[in-house]
């Protein structure tokens, strides 16, 4: 199985989702943001990071490379696609997920082991985890907030599109506590917090992350997102 | 306006020239003049009076540094030793590690989110420029009292900017100091550290050689940017009126630098280039005189083909810009065209700007006149040598003579109260405020970082070898007695590398002194390099490099002196480092190492309005043998946890440990007071199976280290012979100061 | 030459932490003027000569695609006289 993990220009946990795409059994293949090539990969990350710099907005630029483009078609046929933390942003820049990811409400950047619940394990990256359960994974940026206009939370709510949500404290002031969302088919998912620095309890709070890695594995072998 | 060209200056010898203005003395310009014969031109006065400036010529404090090179311990560990941008030392398996330390403090006082911002990127740069990839950074900060107007100004900006720029080119922070101190206020020191790791074939060096090779400026374009910044800034002490030099502090990019970082590592991989150095303070004028100095001799430079942000520029500004993210490679010609081709992939702005030449000519030309024809080395090495006047202070014997007797707590009531008030106090409280701003774990090769003893990365996934770093100083101790604080501040760090079973290999050091014109400064720095150098020696740990930062004073009051230790070690396997804290109940807590009843300089002294006394007298021969054991014990499994005392003493060592995981202990002492509160250096705290506790005997007696058992690890309060604190009143006393400080 | 500017604002039900921060900060340097504070954006666009209607247009599309996020952000477009 082969999972693209794409560079751009300020991306900072490529080589960590690389990692983590190989603990959980699959091979990562680097993608270029320069490059509209996807090099026949089953499924893509969006790592973590400040691409651009977070310039205009964070994802603003990003989102018009040109390895976005058979990117957005391929995710648009039902590819998995997975944003973390500036993925995310990525995602919502590019309109593939509703919403958008603002300034943390108290100002700061803020790195912390943070619990999450997973509330959707139907989707491509979340089918390793059973419905409700908690996971422990570093959330660490300053624009995690998720934002959204009321329609738009209900139906997020009402479709069970928010596949994972903060548990305690509300961490960055995210609506609803939202954590992570997905797209209406389930193949893209937009997850704030860190999941591939939580694949080696040497460096990180635990292994709980790795089951994100996992899933689209099962997702893949047993036939892709109908 | 025009050019002042090395012909005008020739057939004007009597222009008045503003060499005070750029802080030249009379002398200094006099030399000048003898050095070229003649006048200088505008542009030779400029880049003459940035590179002769204290910070980047270390005149008064050169004298002292040799020590470092003199005193040096034979080691074929050291591949790069002092002179270059950073150290280097062989950590085993073909690696090399690179790491240094540097400061920034006036401009954090002027613009504390830049100025730490760019303190941050000039280590990084220093560190990338050896040829290594950066892997991790820290960040010793000192700030004044607390709850001072001022603290809040610059407290807040300077962690947003050591987080903003780090966090943004993917280091993780590993750990650093937050130390509150009246002697700051104004003051605030801000040291950053850095470390990268590389192959020995990686190693790159300063040297421009080859006549015929070119020198392409590769990186952000110049713009006005800290103009006169390290002549202006860091040489001079502030007036008392508060910041207004405004227009010299640096802006930095750190997208810019990350994108820089990965174009070079590119470049190193495919070797092209011959030499290299980052641009930092004094930016061209610097890069060019280093590089001409180190290579060949001589250097042809067109500095009107350097990128500019701001064509307004003069070349005397071109010069002395600091404008940030900028490096400046020797290439040679038949790799010229890779090397631009590589900088167009990560649409780094990259320019020849000349080439290398034999003899001893560092000629610079703007649009074709000559401006610059000056012997490099009379630049960037043989500035002025300065013997300053030392003298030992007179408070030295006042001090030594204060009768150091705080009110010790005995009754269960006064313990309770002591230990929440130790655990609450500022400088030992809970620093997540600070630290929850930093990016751990980007890189995905932390091992240790904040709250624990040392920061440790692992540098090899497949054979799991491992650094650790930490960085130490105690000004109380250095201001009691600055030859015996530098040994102790250089014991601590090493005891912590040790604590986590890693083996100290290597020194760095940032010395932040006051004004070396006031003889009892330099008498303090003087002692202070004399104990770090003698101190080494005796370890056997080579100074790799380093930082000096004078004239951190306001008008006429010195802060109380602040050399900080930084100490490299190595672990061969990360996976069996002993962690600072225990998860289990049962374990047996051991203190090793004698504690007497000296509290001068201590945290609890400090507490109490008591500042002077006599320093401990810093024992290394037995410091390291405690080193040994600690290691020797780590590496036959026998602690479970091991913890450094250092200021604060056993109480906040014990305070930090149960609050780790939240598992409690029953501590049964004697004298408890002074056992609770006592800062005697040596010793550290360990936790081992009940079963192993004659093994730790055992070993504690083969290493000549007194060791006494002080209680048992469980349960859900902090038990100090009849006194008990519950961990979640001590949670909420530890971890409460900096949110009700800062927010 | 000329300057077209585009300024870019936070959506009024958007909740905008930095506004709110700075006008915290303005009573504890003594000014008490300011019931609310909003934070935003300005472009400073140049073009050569006087900005055209239909140059005007493709700006008010370039504000739409990059310069905001109409998910969060509303802009206005108007000549620097």
């Amino acid at each position: 199985m082969k999972i693209g993990v794409v560079t751009f220009p300020g991306t900072l946990d490529d080589r960590d989702a690389a990692r983590a795409v190989r603990y959980a059994g699959s091979e990562a293949i680097e993608l270029w943001h320069d490059d509209a090539d996807l090099k026949g990969v089953d499924a893509v990350i969006l790592p973590g990071g400040f691409s651009y710099g977070d310039y205009l907005r964070c994802g603003a630029i990003s989102r018009f490379s040109p390895v976005m483009e058979p990117l957005i078609a391929a995710a648009k046929g039902g590819m998995p696609l997975l944003g973390i933390c500036n993925g995310f942003q990525v995602l919502a820049e590019a309109h593939l997920i509703p919403g958008a990811l603002t300034r943390n409400q108290h100002l700061h950047f803020l790195c912390t082991d943070q619990k999450i619940r997973i509330e959707n394990n139907t989707t491509a990256w979340t089918s390793s985890f059973s419905e409700g359960q908690e996971l422990v994974i570093p959330l660490k940026n300053g624009e995690g907030s998720y934002q959204c206009d009321d329609e738009t939370l209900k139906m997020l709510e009402g479709e069970g599109r928010i596949i994972a949500r903060y548990v305690g404290e509300n961490p960055n002031g995210s609506r609803n506590l939202i954590a992570g969302i997905s797209n209406e088919r389930g193949n893209i998912v937009g997850l704030m917090p860190h999941p591939e620095h939580a694949v080696d309890a040497l460096t990180g709070p635990g292994t709980d992350g790795l089951g994100f890695f996992t899933s689209v594995l099962k997702t893949m072998v047993s036939g892709g997102m109908k | 306006m025009s050019l002042d060209t090395v012909a005008k200056a020739i057939a004007n010898p009597d222009t008045p020239q503003p060499f005070a203005e750029l802080g030249l003395k009379a002398d200094e310009y006099a030399s000048i003049k003898e050095i070229l014969g003649r006048r200088p031109t505008s542009s030779e006065l400029a880049m003459y009076s940035v590179m002769w400036s204290e910070h980047c010529s270390y005149k008064s404090s050169k004298v002292h540094l040799k020590q470092f090179g003199e005193k040096a311990v034979k080691t074929d560990a050291l591949l790069v030793g002092i002179g270059e941008n950073a150290g280097v030392v062989d950590v085993g398996q073909g690696y090399a590690v690179t790491f240094k330390i540097e400061s920034h403090n006036h401009p954090s006082f002027i613009e504390p989110y830049q100025g730490a911002a760019t303190g941050v990127g000039g280590i990084v740069r220093d560190i990338l420029t050896m040829g290594a990839r950066p892997i991790a950074v820290m960040d010793p900060l000192r700030f004044g009292p607390a709850d001072a107007a001022d603290t809040r100004r610059v407290l807040p900006g300077i962690v947003a900017g050591v987080g903003g720029y780090g966090n943004c080119l993917g280091l993780p922070n590993i750990g650093g100091e937050v130390v509150f101190d009246e002697t700051y206020l104004g003051n605030p020191l801000v040291n950053a550290l850095c470390v990268g790791v590389m192959k020995h074939s990686d190693i790159k060096l300063a040297k421009a050689a080859g006549a015929g090779n070119l020198v392409v400026l590769y990186g952000a374009k110049t713009g006005g940017d800290g103009i006169g910044g390290v002549s202006v800034l860091a040489s001079e002490t502030f007036e008392s009126k508060g910041p207004a030099k405004r227009p010299a502090v640096q802006v930095g990019d750190p997208f810019v630098e990350k994108v820089l970082i990965e174009c070079s590592l590119e470049i190193f991989a495919e070797d092209l280039v011959v030499g290299i150095q980052d641009l930092g303070g004094a930016g061209l004028s610097c890069a060019t005189s280093e590089l001409a100095s180190g290579g060949s001799g001589g250097m042809k430079v067109q500095l009107d083909k350097v990128p500019l942000r701001d064509p307004s520029l003069s070349p005397e500004e071109i010069l002395m810009s600091e404008s940030q993210e900028r490096m400046c490679a020797i290439v040679e010609p038949s790799k010229i065209d890779r090397f631009l081709e590589i900088c167009k992939k990560w649409d780094v702005t990259s320019t020849v700007i000349g080439e290398v030449t034999d003899g001893n000519h560092l000629e610079i030309t703007f649009n074709g006149e000559l401006i610059v024809d000056v012997p490099p080395r009379t630049v960037a090495h043989d500035g002025p040598v300065y013997n300053r006047p030392l003298a030992k202070p007179d408070y030295i014997d006042l001090v030594a003579k204060e009768v150091i007797n705080p009110p010790l707590p005995s009754t269960a009531a006064e313990i309770k109260e002591a230990i929440l008030k130790i655990a609450a106090t500022p400088n030992l409280a809970d620093k997540s405020w600070v630290t929850d701003q930093y990016d751990r774990y980007v890189q995905g090769n932390t091992i240790q970082s904040q709250p624990d003893d040392s920061g440790m990365v692992r540098i090899d996934e497949k054979t799991h070898l491992g650094v650790a770093v930490a960085t130490d100083a105690n000004a109380n101790w250095s201001y009691l007695n600055p030859y015996e604080g530098a040994k102790l501040a250089l014991a601590e760090a090493a005891r912590n590398i040790a604590t986590a079973g890693a083996k100290p290999l290597a020194v760095t050091n940032c010395l932040n002194f006051g004004s070396p014109e006031d003889p009892g400064v330099m008498w303090q720095f003087a002692e202070s390099v004399r104990g770090l150098a003698d101190g080494c020696l005796e370890m056997g740990l080579p100074v790799t490099g380093g930082n000096v930062s004078f004239y951190n004073q306001t008008g006429t009051v010195a802060i109380l002196p602040t050399p900080v230790i930084g100490v490299l070690g190595v672990i061969e396997d990360v996976r069996t480092r002993t962690p600072m804290s225990f998860k289990e109940a049962g374990l047996e807590l051991f203190l090793l190492g004698a504690t007497d009843e000296n509290l001068s300089g201590s945290e609890w002294a400090y507490i109490h309005g008591m500042r002077g006394g006599i320093a401990p007298t810093a024992d290394l021969q037995r410091e390291m043998r405690l080193i040994d054991l600690l290691v020797a014990g780590n590496k036959s499994a026998l602690f479970t946890a091991a913890h450094d005392l250092s200021q604060g003493g056993l109480a906040i060592s014990l305070i930090e440990m149960v609050l780790r995981h939240n598992v409690g202990a029953t501590i049964a002492i004697d004298d408890v007071g002074n056992s609770l509160v006592s800062e005697t250096p040596g010793r550290v705290v360990v936790a081992v199976q009940a079963e192993k506790s004659g093994e730790l005997e055992t070993l504690a007696a083969q290493h000549s280290i007194p060791v006494a058992k002080i209680g048992t690890t469980g349960g859900d309060a902090l038990v100090i012979n009849d006194a008990a604190i519950s961990l979640s009143e001590l949670r909420t006393a530890h971890t409460e100061t900096f949110k009700k400080l800062f927010g | 030459m000329a300057t077209i500017v585009v300024d870019v604002m936070l959506k009024p039900e958007i909740l905008d932490p930095q506004g709110k921060a700075v006008a915290s900060a303005l009573p504890r340097l003594g000014f008490s003027f300011a019931t609310d504070v909003r934070q935003g954006k300005r472009f400073e666009i140049t073009v050569e000569g006087e900005p055209t209607a239909a140059q005007l247009a493709e700006v008010e599309i370039a504000a739409e695609k990059l310069l905001s996020n109409p998910v969060i952000e509303n802009f206005t477009v108007r000549v620097e006289k």
